[in-house]
C-alpha cells in the first residue's frame, strides 16, 4: 500500500531498497550515511523479502561483495560517504569493466582526506569523470529531496540493468540527514533467476546448467585489439545512455535573463534565491541537472541565446561548472560560486554574488 | 586405426574429467596450477555439482582458471575473491562457491578479505596456491617467500630486517572459529595428488553440510619464478618449503 511517511534521506534509501526488490546490501559505516545500514539492520528485510544485508570489513570488501552479487544477476548495492567511495574506486572500475549493474550511493561530505562530516558536493569529478582507472562511465543521479532519495533507488537499478552499467546516487549530507514527507511505494517482488534471464539475458553466474555455455564475468582481455573493440562497445552504450537518459528540471526559465545551475541540495538553496531575485524584479531561472551523467548540456545550450550570464552554484571549489562551460562554449559569462569543507551557502549569499558579480560585474 | 581400436574400454584406467575444457593451458610446464585445476574438476564431476558451483578466480597466474573448468566463473580484482565469494554464498546459500588464490593474492593484497571471510564463517571453499613467489608478474617476493630465497625483488635473498618473515597465513586462519577444515597439501607426486583430491572432496562436502570455510593450502612450485627445472623445483620444495610449511591437517571439525 502506498503511504506517506516522514523520514530522513538516508532512511528513504533503505526503505526504497527493501521495497524495490533489492537482493543485497553490503556496506561499512561512515558519517553522514550510517543510517542507511542501521535502518536496514533494524528492518531485518531478510525475513520480509529475503534481502541480504551485511556489514563488511571495509569499503573495499563492500564494493567487491556488490561485484559478486551483481555478477549473479542480483540487485546489489552499497552506500558510503566520500572517503569510503574513494576506497571503492577499484571495485567500481571492475564492475564497469565487467558490465555489471549495481547501485552505489555516495552521501558526500567535505574533503579532501578525512575532511569533515558536513555536507559537500566535492566528489562530482570522481563520480562523473571517472574516479577509477580506464575509460568508463557511471550513470549518476542527483536527488534534491528525500522523495528523490526514495525514488532514485529503483530508477538507478532499472537504468543499471537496462544498460548493464553501475549507477550512482550522488547525494550529500543535507539530503541524507534532512527529514521530509515521502510517498512510499508498494513492494516490488525480488526477481527470480528465471525472470532475470527473461528480462536481461542469460549472462549471470548462477551455476552452469547443461543447457548453456558457462558464464564468465571478467574485465580482463590480454589482446589490445579485442580490448579496444570492447572499449568501443562501451562507447556505443554510453552514446545510447546520453541519447535516452538525460534528466533535468527547469524552474522559471522561460523569461530568464540570468541562469543558476545547481544540483542536489544547492538547487534547493538556489530555488529560494530565484524567489528572492524575482521579488526584486531580476529575471532569474534555475536549471537543475538530475542526471549528472549523462549531463544536460543541450538544455543549457538551448537557453544560452536568451541569457546574459550563468552562475553555477555548488558546495565545491568548482567542479560541475566545467560542464556548464563546456555547454556554453564561451558564448555568455559563466561564474562559479561555492562554499567548501561542509559550509552550506545561504540563498541571500547566492543572490549577492548574482547581483554583484554577474549582473554588475 | 581408430582411437577405439587403441584404447579399449576394458583397458581404460583414466579419462579426462568432463569438467575440464579442451582449452590448452597457458601454465609453464611443471607448474602446480594445472594439476590442482584437474583435481578440482574431477571432484566437481564426481560430486555432481557442476551446475551448482561458482568459481572465483584471482589475479595471478590462475587468472585464466575460467578458461579451463567448465563452470560459471567470476574473475575478482587482486585479493578480493573472498568478498565476491561472500556475496555469492549469501545470495545462494545452496550453491557451491570456491575461491582459487595465489599467495600474493590471498596473503598480501587480500589479507583483510580472506581473514574476514574466514572469521564470518562463510560457507565456501578456499584453494590457496602457495608457490612462495609472484609468478605472474615475473617472480617478485611474496609474503610467503622463504628467508634467503632469491626473487627478482630480493636478488640477494629475502632478509628479515628488510622484508620481515614468511607469513604462515594458513596457521592464522586455523585459529578462527569460522573455519571448519584447514589443511596443507602438495601436488608433486601421485600420492600427494590423491591426498589433495580427498581433501578437496571433503571441502566441498563441508559446503554441502554448511560447516563454514574449508581452507586448503597447496604448497606449490613455480619453476619459472624459481629459475629451476620442474624436477629441481620439486626437490627444492621438498627440501626448503616443507620444513617451513609442513603438510597435514591443522583443523578438521
Ligand atoms: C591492484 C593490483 N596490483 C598489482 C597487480 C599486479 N599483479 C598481478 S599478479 C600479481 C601477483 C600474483 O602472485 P600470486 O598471487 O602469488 O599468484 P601466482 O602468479 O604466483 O600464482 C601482481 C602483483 C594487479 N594486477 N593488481
Ligand atoms: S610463472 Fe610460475 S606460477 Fe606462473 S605458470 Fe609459470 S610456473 Fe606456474
Ligand atoms: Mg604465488
Amino acid at each position: 500500500m502506498a503511504e506517506l511517511k516522514l523520514m530522513k534521506g538516508n532512511e528513504a534509501i533503505a526503505e526504497a531498497a527493501i521495497r524495490c526488490g533489492c537482493d543485497g546490501y553490503f556496506g561499512y559505516p561512515i558519517t553522514p550515511q550510517s543510517e542507511i545500514m542501521e535502518t536496514l539492520m533494524a528492518r531485518q528485510p531478510w525475513d520480509e523479502t529475503g534481502m541480504v544485508v551485511l556489514q563488511a570489513e571495509s569499503e573495499v570488501a563492500s564494493i567487491n561483495m556488490v561485484y559478486g552479487g551483481a555478477a549473479c544477476g542480483k540487485r546489489a548495492m552499497t552506500s558510503s560517504s566520500s572517503p569510503g567511495i574513494s576506497l571503492m574506486q577499484e571495485g567500481i572500475t571492475y564492475i564497469a569493466g565487467s558490465e555489471l549493474p549495481c547501485l552505489i550511493v555516495n552521501v558526500v561530505r567535505g574533503g579532501p582526506g578525512l575532511g569533515t562530516i558536513q555536507p559537500a558536493q566535492s566528489d562530482y569529478f570522481q563520480a562523473v569523470k571517472g574516479g577509477g582507472h580506464g575509460d568508463y562511465k557511471l550513470i549518476v543521479l542527483a536527488p534534491a529531496s528525500v522523495q528523490e532519495m526514495y525514488d532514485f533507488v529503483d530508477l538507478a537499478f532499472e537504468l543499471a540493468f537496462k544498460y548493464r552499467n553501475p549507477a550512482m546516487i550522488l547525494s550529500d549530507g543535507v539530503i541524507g540527514q534532512m527529514m521530509e514527507k515521502v510517498q512510499i511505494g508498494d513492494y516490488k517482488p525480488r526477481l527470480t533467476d528465471e525472470e532475470v534471464v527473461k528480462r536481461y539475458g542469460s549472462w549471470a553466474t548462477t551455476g552452469k546448467p547443461s543447457t548453456r555455455e558457462r558464464n564468465i564475468i571478467t574485465s580482463l582481455d590480454l589482446d589490445a585489439n579485442s580490448q579496444e573493440l570492447f572499449n568501443l562497445k562501451l562507447l556505443k552504450k554510453y552514446a545510447e545512455i546520453e541519447k535516452n537518459e538525460i534528466r533535468f528540471e527547469e524552474i522559471s526559465c522561460t523569461d530568464a535573463e540570468y541562469l543558476l545551475v545547481a544540483y542536489g541540495s544547492s538547487s534547493r538553496i538556489c530555488q529560494k534565491t530565484v524567489d528572492l531575485a524575482r521579488e526584486k524584479g531580476i529575471k532569474v531561472g534555475l536549471l537543475r541537472p538530475i542526471t549528472l551523467y549523462p549531463y544536460p548540456y543541450g538544455a543549457i545550450q538551448k537557453l544560452v541565446p536568451q541569457l546574459k550570464g550563468i552562475l553555477a552554484v555548488e558546495m565545491s571549489a568548482g567542479q560541475m561548472v566545467e560542464d556548464v562551460r563546456l555547454a556554453v562554449n564561451g558564448k555568455v559569462p559563466v561564474l562559479h560560486y561555492g562554499r567548501m569543507g561542509g559550509v552550506i551557502p545561504t540563498p541571500n549569499e547566492v543572490l549577492k554574488v548574482l547581483e554583484d558579480k554577474l549582473i554588475k560585474g | 586405426m581408430d582411437v577405439k581400436d587403441i584404447i579399449k574400454e576394458e583397458n581404460l584406467v583414466y579419462s579426462k574429467s568432463k569438467v575440464l575444457t579442451d582449452t590448452i593451458m597457458h601454465y609453464c610446464p611443471g607448474c602446480t596450477h594445472g594439476v590442482v585445476h584437474k583435481v578440482i574438476a574431477e571432484v566437481i564431476e564426481e560430486l555432481g555439482i557442476q551446475d551448482k558451483t561458482i568459481g572465483v578466480s584471482p589475479v595471478g597466474c590462475a587468472v585464466f582458471a575460467y578458461n579451463y573448468l567448465d563452470i560459471d566463473w567470476q574473475e575478482a580484482a587482486h585479493g578480493r575473491a573472498p568478498a565476491l565469494a561472500t556475496a555469492i554464498n549469501r545470495l545462494y546459500p545452496d550453491k557451491y562457491v570456491f575461491t582459487y588464490q595465489g599467495d600474493g593474492d590471498l596473503a598480501s593484497i587480500g589479507t583483510a578479505e580472506i581473514i574476514h571471510a574466514c572469521n564470518r564463517g562463510e560457507n565456501i571453499v578456499v584453494i590457496f596456491i602457495n608457490n612462495g613467489i609472484y609468478g605472474m608478474t615475473g617472480g617478485q617476493m611474496a609474503p610467503t617467500t622463504l628467508i634467503d630465497m632469491p626473487t627478482s625483488t630480493t636478488p640477494y635473498g629475502r632478509k628479515v630486517d628488510l622484508n620481515g618473515y614468511p607469513l604462515k597465513i594458513t596457521d592464522l586462519v586455523a585459529q578462527l572459529p569460522g573455519t571448519c577444515f584447514v589443511t596443507r597439501h602438495s601436488a608433486h607426486t601421485p600420492a600427494a595428488v590423491r591426498k589433495l583430491k580427498k581433501a578437496v572432496t571433503k571441502a566441498f562436502q563441508n559446503t554441502r553440510r554448511k560447516k563454514g570455510v574449508s581452507f586448503i593450502e597447496v604448497v606449490s612450485t613455480c619453476n619459472s619464478g624459481w629459475k629451476l627445472s620442474p624436477v629441481e623445483s620439486n626437490n627444492w620444495m621438498v627440501e626448503h618449503m616443507f620444513p617451513y610449511y609442513p603438510l597435514g591437517d591443522m583443523k578438521d571439525e
